[in-house]
C-alpha cells in the first residue's frame, strides 16, 4: 500500500506504461472508469436480455428478431433468470456504489486516493473473474441458472427442475465472487472517508454521496454473511448430496428464502442509496439551493438501514411462513416508508424556489424522483400482507420493483452520468442528444411500467413463458404488446446515449474544471483529475457542502474549499 | 504500512478514526461482516434443529474431551499472541518471533486435532450426508460449521507465519507494529468464534 500514495506533490509516483495505467491500476479513477465500462456491458446485455423477454410475452412462438428463433420455456426462465442477476448483481452495483463511489468518495472528502489502493484492484479483477464465469454459464451444458434470480431451492438445487446443471453452479460461484468483490471494495468505501479526510472536512460537512456511499457499504457488509453461507449450503446440496434446502432430505426450501432475502432487502437499499445520493448531489446544484435538511437526511437513511434488517419476510407472505409472522413484518415494511417519505420531501423541498437549471442531469435526478415516489406508493400495496396475497408474483410486482430500480439504478444512474463524466473523461457531453435521451428513457419507461400494474391486477404471473396458453390473459395480449413496443422504444433510446458517451470522449467539448458551478471538492481540480487528484495541496475545507443561493457571496454560490470571509453567511 | 502512514500524516487530514493504521479500522469492518457469516451458520444450526425431530444429543456423538483440550489450546494461543505483542511494543523481536511461532504452532496442533476428530466420526458413521445416531442435518451442520471455522484457523496460520517471517526479518519494532496488532485481532475473531461454535454445537 505505501507506494501507491502519492506524496504531497500529486504528481509523484504516476505508474508509465500501457498495463500499469489502463489495466493494472491502483489508481481509483482508473478503476472507477473500468467498473463503469464492466457495468456498461453488461446492462447492454440485460437490456438485450429484456427485449427478448418482452418480445416472446407479446408475440409467443414467433420468430424473435435479432435473435432468430423462437424461445421455449426453459429458456426463457433462464433469460428472466439472468436478466435479474446482471441487472441488480452486475450493473447497479458496479455502476452506483463502485463506479462512482470509487471516483467520488477521494475526490469528494480530499485524499489522494482510497485507504487500500491495491485491495481495489484485487476487487475489480474479482469482479472481473466473476463476470467470465457469468458469461462461461451461458455456454456450458442445459444452458445458464434458471431457477429465477432469487435462486429459489428447490428449483434451483435440482437440475432436473429447471435443465440448468453445470450453469448453476457456476451463477453460484459467480455471485460469491462478486460478493467477496463488493466486501473488498465495501472495506475501502467505509475505511476511506472514515480515515482520509482532508482539514476541515468533518463528517457533518461530507456530501451526501459520501454517506450514502457509506451507509450502502455497511448494509452490504452485514447482510451479505448470510447470503455467503446460503451460497455456500446451496453449493453442498447440488454436488455433495446434503439437504439444507431440499425437504425430501430433512431441510428446510423456507431457509433459503430466509437467508436470501435478509440479504435481499437490505440490497435494495446497497443500490438505492448510492442513486440517492447522485440525486441529491445534483439538485442542489442545479437548483442553486441548499439541500433542505441534511441531517435529517443523514438520520432518515440510518433509521431505514437498520429498517431493513427487519423488513425481508415480506418478501414471504404467501411462501407457507406463519401467519403470524405476516402482520409484524407488514408494520415494519409499512414503517420504512416513513424515513424515506422525509427524504423524498426533503429533495422535494430543495427543488422548491430555486433558480432551476434545467440541464440533462437535472431532467433525470427529477424524473428519477418522480418515478422513484410512483415505485414508493406501489410498494405499499406489496407491503400490506392482505394485498399482497392477491398480488403476489404477479406482473403488478415486476412493475413496483422495476419503478424502483429504474429509477435508482438508471434515471439516478444517468443523471450521475451526465453530471461527473465531464470530470472523469474530460469532456462534456452532447446537451441535445442527452436531452432526447431522456425524454425517449423516461416516457417509454412510464409507457411500459405504468400499464404492467394493469396486466398484474388484471392476473398475470411473472415467470410464464406462454400468456397465449392462458385464457384468461386473452383481453390482456394487447395490452402486452403495447408494452413489448414501448419497451423495444425504450431500448433503442438508449442509442442516444451510447452514441452520446463514445462520441463525446473523443469529440466532445473540453471540460473546464467546474462546468456546473458545482461547490464539492470534485471541482476544484482539473478534468480529468492527474495522479493523485490535486496538482498542488489537496484544498481545505471551510463550508458545508451546498453553498448556494447566498447572499452577499459574489456569485450565487461559495465552494467548499473558499477560506471564509466572516460574515458570507455559508458557515452553520 | 508504516511509511504509507508516514505519508498521510504529512498531509493536513481531519481527525481519522483510526490514525495509527488504516488497516486497523478496515480489519474491524471485515470481522463485522464475518461474524454475520457465523450467525447465519448457527441460526440455521438453531433452526434446524429446532425443527428435527431426532436430533441427537451432541455429546453422545462428538468428543467432549478432545474438543475441550482443542478449546484450551486456542484460548492458549491467543495469550502466546497478546504476549506477542506485548514484546514487540517494547521492542523485543526475538519474542516476538518465538510468541508469533508459539501462536502458529497452537493453530497447527488445533487443525491437527481436528483433522483426526474428522476421520474418527467419519469412521464412525457420522458424515456430510448420512448419522447413524439420527438426523442427517446433524452430520451436514457439524461438517460445515467447524469446516468454516477451520478454514478461518487455517487461514490464520499462514497470515500469523507471514507476520512472523517479517518479524524474524526485523519488519517491526517498538514504533511500527500495527500489522501484529491487526493479525491479532483476526486471531481473537477466530478463537473467539470456536468458543461459540464449542458451546452450540458441542455442549448445549
Amino acid at each position: 500500500m505505501s507506494g501507491t500514495t502519492a506524496a504531497a506533490g500529486g504528481h509523484h509516483g504516476e505508474p508509465g506504461g500501457f498495463l500499469r495505467k489502463y489495466v493494472f491500476s491502483a489508481d481509483h479513477k482508473m478503476i472507477a472508469r473500468q467498473y463503469m465500462f464492466i457495468s456498461l456491458f453488461w446492462a447492454a446485455v440485460g437490456g438485450y436480455f429484456a427485449y427478448i423477454i418482452r418480445w416472446q410475452l407479446a408475440h409467443p412462438e414467433a420468430d424473435i428478431p435479432l435473435f432468430g428463433r423462437p424461445i421455449g420455456p426453459d429458456e426463457y426462465n433462464a433469460f428472466v433468470t439472468m436478466h435479474g442477476t446482471i441487472m441488480v448483481f452486475f450493473v447497479a452495483m458496479p455502476l452506483l456504489l463502485a463506479s462512482f463511489g470509487n471516483f467520488l468518495i477521494p475526490l469528494m472528502i480530499g485524499a489522494r486516493d482510497m485507504a487500500f489502493p491495491r485491495l481495489n484492484m484485487l476487487s475489480v479483477w474479482v469482479l472481473g473473474a466473476a463476470s467470465a464465469l457469468l458469461l462461461l454459464s451461458f455456454f456450458v451444458e442445459g444452458g445458464p441458472a434458471a431457477g429465477g434470480w432469487t435462486g429459489y431451492p428447490p428449483l434451483s438445487a435440482r437440475t432436473a427442475y429447471v435443465g440448468a446443471d453445470k450453469g448453476m453452479d457456476l451463477w453460484l460461484l459467480a455471485l460469491a465472487l462478486e460478493f467477496a468483490s463488493f466486501l473488498m471494495g465495501g472495506i475501502n468505501f467505509l475505511v476511506t472517508p472514515l480515515n482520509m479526510r482532508t482539514r476541515g472536512m468533518g463528517l457533518l460537512r461530507m456530501p451526501l454521496f459520501v454517506w450514502m456511499v457509506m451507509i450502502a457499504s455497511l448494509l452490504f457488509l452485514l447482510s451479505v454473511g448470510p447470503l455467503v453461507a446460503g451460497a455456500v449450503m446451496l453449493l453442498l446440496d447440488r454436488n455433495l448430496g446434503t439437504s439444507f434446502f431440499l425437504a425430501s432430505g430433512g431441510g428446510d426450501p423456507l431457509l433459503w428464502q430466509h437467508l436470501f432475502w435478509f440479504f435481499g432487502h437490505p440490497e435494495v437499499y446497497v443500490i438505492l442509496l448510492p442513486g440517492l445520493g447522485a440525486m441529491m448531489e445534483v439538485m442542489p446544484t442545479f437548483s442553486r439551493k441548499t439541500i433542505f435538511g441534511y441531517r435529517p437526511i443523514i438520520v432518515a437513511v440510518l433509521v431505514a438501514g437498520a429498517l431493513s434488517f427487519v423488513v425481508w419476510a415480506h418478501h414471504q407472505y404467501i411462501s407457507g411462513l406463519d401467519p403470524r409472522l405476516a402482520t409484524p413484518f407488514s408494520v415494519t415494511t409499512i414503517l420504512i416508508s416513513v424515513p424515506f417519505a422525509l427524504i423524498v420531501f426533503a429533495l422535494l423541498a430543495t427543488l422548491w424556489g430555486g433558480s432551476i437549471r434545467l440541464a440533462t442531469p437535472m431532467w433525470f435526478a427529477v424524473g428519477g424522483l418522480a418515478v422513484f415516489i410512483f415505485g414508493g406508493l406501489t410498494g405499499i400495496f406489496n407491503g400490506s400482507a392482505a394485498v399482497d396475497i392477491y398480488i403476489h408474483d404477479t406482473y403488478f410486482v415486476v412493475a413496483h420493483f422495476h419503478s424502483t430500480f429504474f429509477s435508482a439504478l438508471f434515471l439516478a444512474g444517468f443523471a450521475a452520468i451526465y453530471y461527473w463524466y465531464p470530470k472523469m473523461f474530460g469532456r462534456m457531453m452532447n446537451e441535445a442528444l442527452g436531452q432526447i435521451h431522456f425524454w425517449g428513457t423516461f416516457l417509454f419507461f412510464l409507457a411500459v411500467f405504468v400499464p404492467m400494474h394493469l396486466v398484474g391486477v388484471g392476473g398475470m404471473m411473472r415467470r410464464i413463458a406462454n400468456p397465449g396458453q392462458y385464457e384468461f390473459l386473452a383481453p390482456l395480449s394487447g395490452l402486452n404488446r403495447m408494452i413489448t413496443m414501448s419497451a423495444v422504444l425504450l431500448l433503442l433510446s438508449q442509442f442516444f446515449f451510447a452514441f452520446n458517451f463514445f462520441w463525446s470522449m473523443f469529440r466532445g467539448r473540453r471540460a473546464p474544471d467546474n462546468p456546473w458551478e458545482g461547490t464539492t471538492l470534485e471541482w476544484t481540480t482539473p478534468s480529468p483529475p492527474p495522479h493523485g487528484n490535486w496538482p498542488g495541496e489537496v484544498p481545505q475545507v471551510h463550508h458545508p457542502p451546498y453553498g448556494y443561493g447566498l447572499p452577499g457571496a459574489g456569485e450565487d454560490w461559495v465552494p467548499q474549499h473558499r477560506p471564509a470571509p466572516s460574515g458570507a453567511g455559508a458557515g452553520r | 504500512m508504516s511509511q504509507a502512514a508516514a505519508a498521510h500524516a504529512a498531509e493536513p487530514a481531519e481527525t481519522p478514526l483510526t490514525p495509527e493504521s488504516w488497516g486497523k479500522l478496515g480489519m474491524w469492518v471485515f470481522l463485522a461482516g464475518d461474524a454475520m457469516s457465523f450467525g447465519t451458520l448457527l441460526a440455521g444450526y438453531a433452526i434446524m434443529r429446532g425443527t428435527s425431530k431426532n436430533w441427537p444429543v451432541p455429546a453422545g456423538v462428538l468428543g467432549i474431551g478432545l474438543t475441550a483440550f482443542m478449546t484450551f489450546l486456542l484460548i492458549c494461543s491467543s495469550v502466546t499472541m497478546v504476549k506477542g505483542l506485548d514484546a514487540i511494543k517494547r521492542g523485543d523481536q526475538k519474542s516476538l518471533v518465538k510468541f508469533l511461532g508459539l501462536t502458529v504452532l497452537g493453530g497447527v496442533l488445533f487443525l491437527g486435532m481436528q483433522a483426526y476428530e474428522w476421520t474418527h466420526l467419519i469412521h464412525e458413521g457420522l458424515g456430510l450426508t448420512q448419522n447413524k445416531w439420527g438426523a442427517a442435518q446433524f452430520g451436514t451442520t457439524f461438517f460445515l460449521i467447524t469446516g468454516f471455522h477451520g478454514m478461518h484457523v487455517t487461514g490464520g496460520v499462514i497470515y500469523l507465519s507471514i507476520i512472523a517471517w517479517q518479524g524474524s526479518k526485523g519488519a517491526y519494532s517498538a514504533h511500527s507494529h500495527n500489522a501484529v496488532e491487526i493479525a491479532g485481532l483476526y486471531w481473537h475473531f477466530v478463537d473467539l468464534v470456536w468458543i461459540l461454535v464449542f458451546t452450540f454445537v458441542y455442549l448445549l
